[in-house]
């Protein structure tokens, strides 16, 4: 065994390598997470089919890129669309006839759902795994002795754009202050005059859009299938709950923190366990601080 | 009977009770009257261990019963109604009553699955005790019907009677006069005496003042969560301090 | 009165229809579908007490049924134990783990119940999965021991049909029973009203825990049984789709019905048996279920079957009326 202090320095050389892969994870969880708080804002509904907006997103980009051979772009833009569509037909269908029904049912109904969804793209596209190509070159790029595929750079960078769009879009758009009114307080929010309904609907729209856009940047990386949806989903439901449901930032920290916490406890401790990790912390947050990590608990009012 | 001590509830930065003092005594009928957003049914809320409070102090027959929970609180034979009705759909009317027993009957899971020969006897007891109540209240001829089908007006007194199958010390009203018409007031103002003449306390919070002034023995009046003034309904009725806060001076 | 003596000649109808099915199918593949549908329907019984009675929400049960597979497999495969004392022993255990995390898990409600549970169900899923040196992992358990009472082995599907059809009729029993109880009542009470539940005195969180654990525990016998009759296990029979699949058995049958889990189990037991053809069907077909129950049959086909034959019944006893005055 070699001693001469280089130990400690692969192992921090390591844990550098794990926490970067582990960010670009993050940032999908962070926008599958905001996808979940957008819609659970607007309504009071986790919506239990948010996972298959994402490999919808994948797995129609590669149906376009490789059976009708479109560009690149335009099977990107196209599956988004797509997706969208989905999530707004599922909203009318589904989610509309059923405002008022008990949680209970509004759970069974996304969940079935969900298996819908699921089932319609496994007839589609079939049961096996695939991958699209990487958006640019695959040769990694080396910054501080570690390694970073340009892909991963993709992620993080369309995923901060994202962001900050959606940031816009809540505090400076006529819709998106609405949306936030609706959050905080739906009946006031109808009473001024702000169609609920249609808030709800662009709620569903903006996170099946949101779920496509990770689905289809990930994608190159992690390979997509038809039963992708179901880990995704619940690992950006786990950002949304460390991020205290918030559709910003709280829920961006709460997906990269799980991200890398994923990636270090592969890497580290075993890659097996790798995906309990997830739902470890999902258990401890939702015992010990159902509010998330960085809100202050609230009273519950009768 | 109820005592309760320098109340103070604040939700966020608003104050909706501030050093709420009073007590019912045993065998009264009390009400809490106020304009709207006085804080009644805060306080409700907190005596019946549904909220918490920022500060004070509840004690049920000199004993400190702050903080219990409203199971708690069950035990010690206090029992409470809901504004707008809180009844167990899906579930008989009969059964609603029987629920009412909780607290007076022991079964557990076990004895429940095997109905063991004790469990079948308190079953009928528990079944005789409802109708009682039923009776009580005047509507055993809607034993079997579901909860839910019931008009406003009788599942108003399917709660009160649910409520007294709990053998209860003392009962909170939420408002039982809301949402009835003048008929079904006035019997609910009988029921009211009954329930006083049957030994058990009342406390109750309501807007219907000729209710208030014609069964209450005293009255406390909140305004903006302070009390404004305590007396028996002659002397609210001539306190000037309670007129000007009812017209909004 | 009258209601007891009807759901008890409702029993023993339908008791006597599981004793005298197997002359009708006698041997062949049907008789294991049919033992299959036995399991099903003990799990769903026990799921629909928390769900359906007490309104409380799980994902993650067919963590349990693998919990009572696994320990009665390893117990008897591995360390050689007696399968009754491994059933018993899984049930216990598992009832222990139940009790430990119900607690801190039914504080939450709605979504996040839904979430919570179905996190504990994968990281048991993975625990199966990885533990090799346990479970054998993903390629599974096998050489579990049959069930035996001193001598006479359960080793045929007729044998093991009415070993686990006499486990579930009693349970069937016993949970009617409780339904219909003090406890029944304080059940159904929480689920349509927590604070005026609390407000009669039902300890409402105790209660939860406690009929969360019994639904657990019947889930772990379940478990145990599967395991003795099939002698082999994998962790693919106890994922996330088979905790969905037990959920869509309980909603279809109708929640909170003493006979709608049996309807369930056996149609989404034989559902896909009879559609091989259409395999990759079935999922599709359980989603559509799903949302189209909950849309428009909320009490499922149970108290859809009710609606329209009291519906019939009304139109007779009218068109009877008429043609008396008439």
């Amino acid at each position: 065994m070699p001693n001469c202090g280089c130990e400690t320095e692969t192992m921090s050389h390591q844990i550098l390598q794990y926490a970067l892969s582990g960010l670009s994870t993050g940032a999908i969880y962070s926008l599958i997470g905001i996808g979940f708080a957008i819609i659970y804002n607007s309504t009071g509904i986790i919506n239990f089919a948010q996972g298959e907006f994402v490999m919808l997103g994948g797995m129609m980009t590669y149906f376009f890129l490789s059976l009708l051979r479109l560009p690149m772009l335009a099977a990107m833009c196209l599956s988004i669309l797509l997706t969208t569509a989905v999530g707004v037909v599922f909203e009318r269908l589904a989610i509309r006839p059923l405002r008022n029904a008990n949680p209970l049912s509004l759970v069974i109904i996304t969940i079935g759902g969900s298996i819908l969804i699921r089932g319609i793209a496994m007839l589609q596209f079939g049961k096996d795994t695939h991958s699209i190509p990487a958006f640019s070159s695959n040769e990694p790029l080396v910054i501080a002795d570690a390694t970073i595929l340009p892909q991963n750079l993709w992620i993080l960078g369309i995923t901060f754009l994202i962001i900050a769009a959606n940031r816009y879009f809540f505090y400076h758009t006529i819709n998106g202050k609405a949306m936030r009114a609706c959050s905080h307080n739906r009946r006031a929010a109808s009473l001024v005059g702000i169609g609920v309904k249609r808030m709800v609907l662009i709620s569903f729209a903006i996170s099946s859009a949101l779920g496509s856009i990770a689905g289809i940047i990930t994608a190159p990386l992690t390979m997509t299938s038809y039963d992708v949806g179901i880990m995704l989903g619940l690992k950006g439901f786990c950002a949304a709950i460390i991020g205290g449901m918030s559709s910003g930032v709280g829920t961006v920290f709460g997906g990269l923190l799980l991200g890398i916490f994923e990636s270090l406890g592969a890497g580290l401790i075993s890659s097996g366990y790798k995906d309990a990790i997830a739902f470890i912390i999902l258990l401890l947050i939702l015992f010990i601080r159902p509010q998330g990590l960085f809100r202050k608990a609230e009273t519950e009012r009768v | 009977m109820l005592r309760v001590e320098g109340i103070t509830r604040k939700f966020g930065g608003v104050t909706a009770l501030s050093d709420v003092s009073f007590s019912v005594a045993k065998g009264e009928i009390k009400g809490v009257i106020g304009p709207n957003g006085a804080g009644k049914t805060t306080l409700f809320n907190i005596i019946s261990g549904v909220y918490s409070q920022t500060a004070g102090k509840v004690f049920l027959n000199e004993d400190d019963v702050t903080g219990l929970s409203p199971e708690k609180l069950a035990l010690r034979r206090m029992v409470r109604t809901f504004q707008n009705i809180e009844l167990f759909n899906g579930l008989s009317v009969l059964e609603n009553v029987m629920v009412g027993v909780h607290t007076r009957s022991r079964s557990g899971v076990l004895s429940c699955s095997l109905r063991l020969p004790r469990n079948l006897k308190e079953e009928r007891s528990i079944r005789e005790t409802a109708m009682d109540c039923l009776k009580f209240v005047g509507i055993e001829d809607l034993a079997g019907m579901s909860a839910e089908s019931l008009p406003f007006g009788k599942g108003r007194m399917l709660e009160i009677a649910r409520a007294m199958a709990l053998d209860p010390l003392i009962i909170l009203l939420d408002e039982p006069a809301a949402g009835l018409n003048s008929r079904e007031t006035a019997e609910l103002g009988r029921l009211i005496g009954k329930i006083r003449d049957s030994g058990v306390t009342v406390a109750l919070v309501e807007h219907d003042m000729e209710l208030v002034m014609d069964i209450c023995d005293s009255i406390v009046v909140l305004n903006l969560g302070n009390k404004l003034a305590e007396g028996t309904p002659r002397e609210i009725q001539e306190n000037q301090e309670v007129i000007a806060a009812y017209l909004g001076e | 009165m009258v209601r007891d003596v009807n759901s008890l000649v409702k029993y023993a109808i339908f008791s006597s229809a599981v004793l005298l099915a197997p002359l009708l199918f006698s041997g062949g593949y049907l008789m294991n579908v049919l033992v299959f549908v036995g399991i099903n329907t003990l799990l769903a019984v026990a799921l629909n007490l928390l769900l359906g009675y007490a309104g409380q929400i799980s994902l993650g049960h067919a963590a349990f049924f693998g919990l009572g597979a696994y320990i009665s497999g390893v117990a008897t495969a591995t360390y050689g134990m007696n399968p009754w004392a491994a059933l018993l022993s899984a049930a216990a255990a598992v009832g222990l783990v139940a009790f430990a995390i119900g607690f801190p898990i039914l504080k939450l409600k709605g979504h996040y119940l839904a979430m919570a549970t179905l996190g504990f169900g994968i990281i048991v899923y993975i625990v199966f999965n990885e533990t090799v040196d346990i479970t054998g992992g993903p390629s599974g358990l096998s050489g579990i021991p049959n069930f035996d009472i001193s001598g006479f082995v359960f080793d045929s599907d007729l044998k093991n049909y009415y070993l686990v059809w006499a486990v579930t009729l009693v349970t069937i029993l016993l949970s009617a029973n409780l339904v219909n109880s003090r406890i029944g009542r304080a059940l159904r009470a929480i689920n349509s009203s927590e604070v005026a539940a609390r407000v009669m005195g039902v300890n409402v969180s105790l209660l939860k825990v406690q009929i969360f654990t019994l639904s657990a525990v019947i889930s772990s016998v379940a478990g145990s049984l599967y395991a003795h009759t099939m002698t082999f296990i994998s962790p693919a029979s106890f994922g996330f789709n088979f905790s969905v699949e037990l959920l869509t058995m309980v909603v279809i049958g109708g929640l909170g019905s003493v006979y709608g889990p049996l309807f369930g189990a056996v149609l989404l037991t034989l559902l896909p048996e009879s559609l091989r053809a259409f395999q990759d069907y079935d999922i599709i077909v359980y989603g559509l279920l799903l949302v189209l129950i909950t849309m428009y049959m909320p009490g499922g086909l149970v108290r859809g079957i009710h609606v329209v034959t009291s519906f019939a019944r009304s139109k007779f006893a009218s068109e009877v009326v008429k043609n008396a005055q008439g």
